[in-house]
């Protein structure tokens, strides 16, 4: 290799971290997104490095829809609050909670809605943020391929698809008005590969769910749920099964599929992923709801 | 795909480095087909992305039922039917060697604004000419935004060569007529491939349709063109985007190393304030440095307590950036509402932002013919060349020599909009005396030749693979001595073989030039072409230099090419060289006579990873000629 050589990982984590760095210079409220899966965990990971020896200076967010499987919570309370001891806020939609919303009764749309969606704005709004960080990447995606670094938003937290600056070199636009926001994908050009490596070169903790493991599960619509307390609505005589499973992408446990995998340990799951025979957004309930859900879901104000 | 042992696979993909590519083309010229096909050929598709695409190939009754790569890229072009602007979409994928990240402008606006956009941060264009139709004017338009924007390498692929019989003839033509306009341009190094987007032939894998194709498939190029030296590390700038203030502890100042290598122990200049001080540590989260280089993140501390902000850049005092207020810009205009004189817009440079206002726009340039043409604005996907003045000074570099410090975009003030990008031109040259190493060439008439024979030719009939050898170390280390003792010991074997000595050009090609850091940089450049041009005759060249630094050296195999340059490090150290000094060197340095004297007034960097070391203080002469040999043996250079 010629001298002064860089290897990808380096380089992305450079330019996320030249990210982050310009994000807390020129904003006056950033706050991280934080959703507890890998993707959250590289990301975190990063914020630390920017701005070593000192600390980040903002606030993590999680949205916490209460549906969340109960080993991120543990994960996220043990790895950002006490080991980290990171600036955690966590977000309830109380009127959510107090009407009962679930994925069950509501559908996966309308629960989204209420209880992540409209929970995050008003953690946005409450503490006055000006920028988000969040862990989406392009390749997750065909229609995420355009994505802006620094995405802009509305006083209403809308995406106008119409209204998004060109991004040259690295130099990045922030100039907002009052009221309006970004969202800012700093792992843009990472790709799920890119995440893994990072995750084993940098020896991450990850929620123990991405690994393998007997979990009991039921088939729903061909997907593989797992049932994680006795809220989940069992059919008459229904009873779960213990299936050896993982998870690809986490989130809400009644919207979240599981693949039948024998990937224990970060190697196996990096070595799966290299065989992987689809790609990774497949096991997300919600993008299959309805065509081009993502969209909406981005004009609406969660992404 | 077959993966042997998980850890050995890890360890080896993450030394992968990263490729930008940009993807250029007019409608239906197959772009989003090559796209789809070096995917799908290079077996990076996901089977759910896959059974989607063919699904959809055979509701269209496309290539009867069969694949249509292109409908992979069109997940965007319902969205764009919606009106949502897609300036730039990206896409990903990876071999073992290489990440790479493809910028595509898709649609069929073909925007100059969304053309600069894509372009800006790329090492690599592929552009894509229908070899039906030959090189259009879009054609052009393509090759001058590349040019413009800086893109080193260009792959010029002539697609949909099935519909012209693979013909070798009409490849040759297309390879002419580019050359012919390119010459204007500046672009330095222009690659061509005949493919078929469609069959895939010489896309991933050769095509069998074109055996008369000498070079390798355009996957094998992507995968094999050398990037790292397109990276200026002679040019140390830090521009400070965040200052940390750890409740114990010194402050650190954040950013990323823009170009150029800094050390711990450098002196270091803070501009604007010119106040100076030295690099006392350098820090990350992965512990100090010795040294950092881009695109390294890190937080510098300095020794003295200086009033460092953002916005401020730190450079090494020897080599500074131009400190003015008033910018001679290339400028991309992005917004509905034209550019106008005297009209005040935000700035953005590097981690500063300043306002300033356009105080002259010396032309426009037509994209399609390159013809300059006077006027008074500039209107959206227009380019100019104007003069900004600012509120106050930044400190800048040339584009052509530093993307990051030669970059910055214009913001309007009401609409906050990004409305413009400049790309900063050379005042006129004060120096008496520059490199030429990124210089361009100067008439519109010159052209490059392709030579009739091939390399592989040459190496039959010298029975040798070309390479240099270029021995690097201190003044009296033997590099002459060497160098003519391995030249005689190749040509007595039958090789063919010669030597470049420094002195011997100086009396002659470089007879105009001194010994300034600069101008011995430029002796360096004319030699290291010199050694180019004897390997493209199929011959060894052995040069004799001190080439004192690791970046000159970079540059000089950037030159001569990856391959074909042989790095040996005579190790000499100093003292025993200053005790030989023969020539009476050392003593005339001391006494004054030369400036910037390796070892003496200048520094020599030691190669940190040449191919080979002679300890030239410890064995014998004939000892140092046959490691040589044995060298160049294994290498596979000597038959
Ligand atoms: N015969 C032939 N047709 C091609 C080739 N590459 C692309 N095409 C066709 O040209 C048309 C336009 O291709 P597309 O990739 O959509 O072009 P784009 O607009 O540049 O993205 C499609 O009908 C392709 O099937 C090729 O190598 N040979």
């Amino acid at each position: 290799m010629t001298a002064y050589a860089t290897s990808h990982l380096r380089q992305l984590e450079a330019e996320s971290i030249y990210v982050i760095r310009e994000v807390a210079a020129e904003f006056e409220r950033p706050v991280m997104l934080y959703s507890i899966g890998k993707d959250s965990t590289v990301l975190t990971h990063l914020a630390i490095k920017a701005f070593y020896p000192a600390r980040p200076p903002f606030p993590w967010l999680h949205v916490d829809t209460t549906w969340k499987f109960r080993e991120m919570i543990a994960f996220r309370d043990r790895y950002i609050k006490k080991e980290l001891g990171l600036d955690l806020i966590v977000n309830v939609n109380e009127a959510g909670v107090k009407a009962g919303i679930n994925p069950f009764e509501h559908g996966s749309k309308k629960y989204t809605d209420i209880m992540k969606t409209e929970s995050l704005l008003q953690a946005l709004d409450k503490h006055k943020f000006d920028a988000a960080f969040g862990g989406a990447r392009r390749d997750e995606e065909l229609s995420r391929a355009k994505e802006r670094i620094y995405s802009f938003r509305d006083r209403n937290h809308r995406w106008d698809p119409r209204n998004q600056r060109p991004e040259l070199w690295n130099i990045y636009n922030a100039r907002i008005n009052k009221g309006e926001s970004i969202r800012v994908f700093p792992l843009s050009n990472w790709t799920e590969l890119d995440i893994w490596q990072y995750i084993y070169k940098e020896q991450l903790p990850v929620v123990p769910l991405y690994f393998a493991k007997k979990r009991p599960v039921v088939e729903r619509d061909g997907r593989l749920i797992m049932v994680d307390d006795d809220r989940f609505p069992l059919e008459k005589g229904e009873k779960p099964k213990r299936r050896q499973v993982r998870f690809r992408t986490l989130g809400c446990y009644p919207l979240t599929g599981a693949i039948e995998s024998k990937a224990t340990t970060l190697e196996d799951v990096i070595r799966e992923m290299l065989l992987a025979r689809s790609s990774e957004r497949q096991g997300r309930v919600i993008d299959h709801d309805k065509a081009g859900s993502m969209e909406e879901k981005k004009r609406e104000g969660y992404f | 795909m077959e993966i042997g042992d998980i850890k050995e696979y890890l360890a080896q993909h993450e030394r992968k480095e990263i490729l930008r590519v940009f993807t250029c083309g007019s409608v239906d010229d197959g772009k989003s087909t090559l796209i789809g096909r070096l995917l799908f050929d290079s077996h990076l598709l996901y089977e759910d992305q896959l059974s989607a695409v063919t699904e959809e190939s055979a509701r269209r009754g496309n290539l009867d039922g069969g694949f249509d790569p292109s409908l992979l890229t069109d997940g965007l072009k319902a969205e764009r039917e919606q009106g949502i602007t897609i300036d730039v979409a990206y896409r990903y994928f990876s071999t073992a060697s290489r990440k790479f990240i493809v910028a595509d402008t898709p649609g069929h606006e073909q925007y100059t604004r969304n053309m600069a956009t894509g372009a800006s941060n790329c090492d690599l264009a592929i552009i894509l000419v229908d070899a039906n139709n030959g090189v259009t004017v879009q054609t052009r338009r393509h090759s001058f935004i590349v040019s413009l924007l800086g893109i080193r390498h260009v792959l010029v692929a002539v697609n949909k060569m099935d519909l012209v019989d693979y013909s070798e003839a009409r490849f040759n033509q297309i390879v002419n007529d580019f050359t012919g306009f390119a010459a204007r341009l500046e672009l330095r190094d222009i690659n061509f491939i005949p493919i078929s987007a469609l069959d895939g032939g010489n896309v991933v894998n050769l095509s069998e349709n074109m055996p008369w194709h000498r070079g390798g498939t355009l996957m094998h190029y992507l995968e094999h063109v050398v990037v790292a030296t397109d990276r200026n590390l002679i040019d140390f700038r830090l521009p400070v985007q965040y200052v940390t203030r750890p409740e114990a502890g010194d402050r650190g100042y954040c950013g990323s190393v823009a170009s150029g290598v800094v050390r711990r122990g450098d002196e270091i200049m803070v501009l604007p304030s010119r106040r100076r001080s030295r690099v006392k540590s350098i820090l990350t989260y992965d512990g100090e440095l010795e040294e950092a280089f881009p695109p390294n993140a890190v937080n510098i501390v300095l020794e003295d307590q200086l009033d460092v902000a953002r916005g401020d850049v730190l450079v090494h005092p020897g080599n500074l950036p131009r400190l003015g207020e008033t910018v001679d810009a290339m400028i991309v205009w992005m917004d509905e509402n034209p550019m106008v004189q005297g009209k005040r817009y935000e700035l953005k440079h590097m981690s500063k932002t300043v306002s300033g206002a356009v105080s002259s726009i010396r032309y426009r340039i037509d994209v399609n013919t390159f013809h300059r043409q006077n006027t008074s604005e500039l209107a959206l996907n227009e380019i100019g060349r104007c003069t900004l003045s600012l509120s106050e000074a930044i400190a800048v570099d040339p584009y052509r020599t530093n993307r990051v410090t030669g970059s910055f975009i214009l913001v309007d003030r009401l609409s906050n909009a990004t409305v413009g990008a400049g790309m900063v031109i050379d005042r006129s040259r004060v120096q008496e005396w520059t490199e030429h190493w990124d210089t361009s060439p100067s008439s519109e008439a010159l052209q490059s030749e392709l030579s009739r024979v091939s390399s592989e030719e040459r190496a039959a009939r010298f029975g040798q693979r070309p390479a240099t050898v270029l021995l690097t170390g201190l003044s009296g280390a033997g590099k002459t001595t060497i160098a003519y003792a391995l030249e005689r010991r190749l040509f007595d074997m039958g090789h063919a073989a010669n030597v470049l000595d420094g002195q011997n050009l100086r009396l002659g090609i470089s007879r105009d030039l001194g010994f300034t850091r600069t101008e011995r940089s430029e002796a360096l450049r004319r030699a290291a072409e010199l050694a180019r041009v004897i390997n493209d005759a199929g011959l060894i060249c052995v040069c004799a230099f001190v080439s004192p630094s690791e970046e000159i050296r970079t540059r000089m195999r950037g030159v001569i090419g990856e391959q074909r340059m042989i790095l040996v490090h005579l190790s000499a150290p100093l003292e025993v060289c200053r005790e030989r000094d023969e020539d009476g060197l050392y003593a005339l340095a001391d006494a004054g006579e030369f400036t910037d004297f390796p070892g003496v007034t200048a520094t020599y960097e030691a190669p940190a990873s040449p191919d080979l070391v002679l300890p030239t203080h410890e064995i014998s002469v004939e000892e140092s000629v046959d490691r040589l040999i044995a060298f160049l043996k294994s290498r596979g250079m000597l038959g």
